[in-house]
């Protein structure tokens, strides 16, 4: 009996040890250096708060960050977009692919308290995903970080059933770390991300072209090319929303723009070729398809197809 | 193991059956895709479109496994990037799905009921964390 109780304390003691390893280096580096120079204290008292229902924290979340962008949607809208019910719960993946189906930009975060942070002071909520429990028994959980204080040293949630759950940043990096310190944003399409990289925010706005409409996609180039002028991928989206929206005047300028920042793509000549011949302008097209076929590359099929195309109205 | 041949076999058969007949998802006739550009300077081979092709059958089909209605996984899959298909192709029931606390045996109720207080885990709403 005695030895049972013994074996138990030791083990105990050791689980305690074991515990006190989880170190919360992001809160202390965060709170030694200010290099961004965050604000002492914010609040988005503004964005709204869905309760969620049982295992909803997925659509709850992703509801409260979308409506304070202006959306209107609520967390029952959301259920058959991202819910598994095999799972009882929503995928990261699918949080992403939601977002941008209902037309916002989906951009994840960097795995940084700092960047966290940056984002909020910056007007964004932002949505993450916590392990609430522990490693070897998890709990995963969405929530959404709406402030918080530097000298208190504690972030503000709108978490599950409460409104304003205030965490120490200790306990939140922990559980947070435990999620692989998982954020992502829900921007409505034109806002730029305050920590955004080029390359992340590009890849960005094409997945949200390829679901959303194409004004929305319009809007989300319109950003990259004013921050990021020379971005091929942005110059061509850009275009390629335009044109889909039928606009081939706009779409042309985008594409001719492309072909003078990067005389080496294919994909900027086809493009432009394609909506020159759309305008019947067809003598002009044929120069800049042959081009295209003449630059190659992985999309000379394609180039190929168009330059036919034009000769074959040229003959009618 | 004879499903797991099963699933061999019928990509193998699709693989074969779609032959170069894979769907390109270019928007327009004449015009390239803006996710070419970025796709074209490492340029995609062919053995890799029929990967992200299969890829994509596979998550549908576990959607439908979780209890996802065939249109609304159709749905769901199309909305998803090249590289999320990736991320979970395979074993979408072992990702993190945030959803919430069932069924927690007592034992491990106390045990996070400890950890929550010393604010390591934040799993009750009713604990405060002693900092």
């Amino acid at each position: 009996m005695l030895f049972r109780v013994c074996a138990r304390l030791i083990a105990g003691v050791f689980f305690l040890i074991w515990l006190g390893g989880c170190a919360t280096p992001q809160t202390q580096s965060l709170l030694k250096t200010h290099s961004r120079q965050l604000p002492q204290q914010v609040e988005l008292s503004k964005v709204p708060f869905y309760p969620q229902e049982t295992h909803q924290c997925g659509p709850a979340s992703l509801a409260m960050a979308l409506n304070a962008g202006g959306a209107k949607v609520t967390p029952q809208d959301l259920t058959p977009q991202v819910y598994l019910p095999g799972l009882a719960g929503s995928l990261q993946v699918e949080m992403l692919a939601a977002t941008r189906r209902n037309g916002f930009l989906a951009y994840e975060l960097a795995p940084k308290l700092d960047d966290l942070l940056t984002e909020v002071a910056a007007g964004s909520p932002v949505v993450v995903l916590q392990n609430v429990a522990l490693s070897w028994y998890p709990v995963w959980h969405y929530a959404v970080v709406v402030g918080y204080d530097l000298k208190r040293e504690e972030i503000i949630l709108r978490s599950g059933l409460e409104r304003r759950q205030v965490l120490p940043f200790t306990t939140f990096e922990r559980t947070w770390e435990r999620a692989g310190y998982w954020a992502m944003l829900a921007l409505p399409p034109g806002r730029m991300p305050r920590t955004a990289t080029e390359a992340a925010y590009v890849a960005a706005a094409v997945a949200l072209e390829k679901v959303a409409p194409p004004k929305s996609a319009e809007a989300a180039y319109e950003a990259a090319l004013k921050r990021w002028p020379r971005n091929l991928s942005a110059r061509i989206g850009l275009g390629n929303s335009e044109y889909a929206q039928g606009d081939w005047k706009r779409a042309e300028k985008a594409y001719l723009q492309a072909t003078m920042d990067h005389p080496k793509s294919a994909i900027a000549y086809n493009n432009l070729a394609q909506t020159l011949a759309e305008q019947k302008r067809y003598p002009e097209a044929l120069a800049l398809a042959n081009q295209a076929v003449l630059l190659g590359g992985p999309e000379q099929d394609t180039a190929r197809n168009t330059l036919d195309q034009i000769r074959n109205k040229m003959r009618k | 193991m004879n499903s797991r041949f099963m699933r061999i076999t019928s990509r193998l058969l699709i693989a074969s059956v779609l032959g170069l007949g894979l769907p390109l998802q270019s928007t327009h006739a004449g015009l390239v895709g803006t996710d070419k550009v970025a796709v074209s300077a490492q340029s995609q081979s062919e053995r890799e479109r029929i990967r992200t092709f299969l890829d994509r059958e596979d998550v549908r089909n576990e959607l439908q496994t979780q209890g996802v209605d065939v249109n609304t996984a159709k749905a769901r899959v199309d909305a998803l990037t090249d590289e999320e298909v990736q991320k979970v192709a395979g074993k979408l029931d072992q990702m993190p799905a945030g959803g919430e606390i069932i069924g927690i045996l007592f034992t491990i109720f106390i045990v996070l009921l400890v950890t929550d207080i010393l604010g390591f885990t934040k799993v009750f709403p009713f604990t405060r964390s002693i900092k």
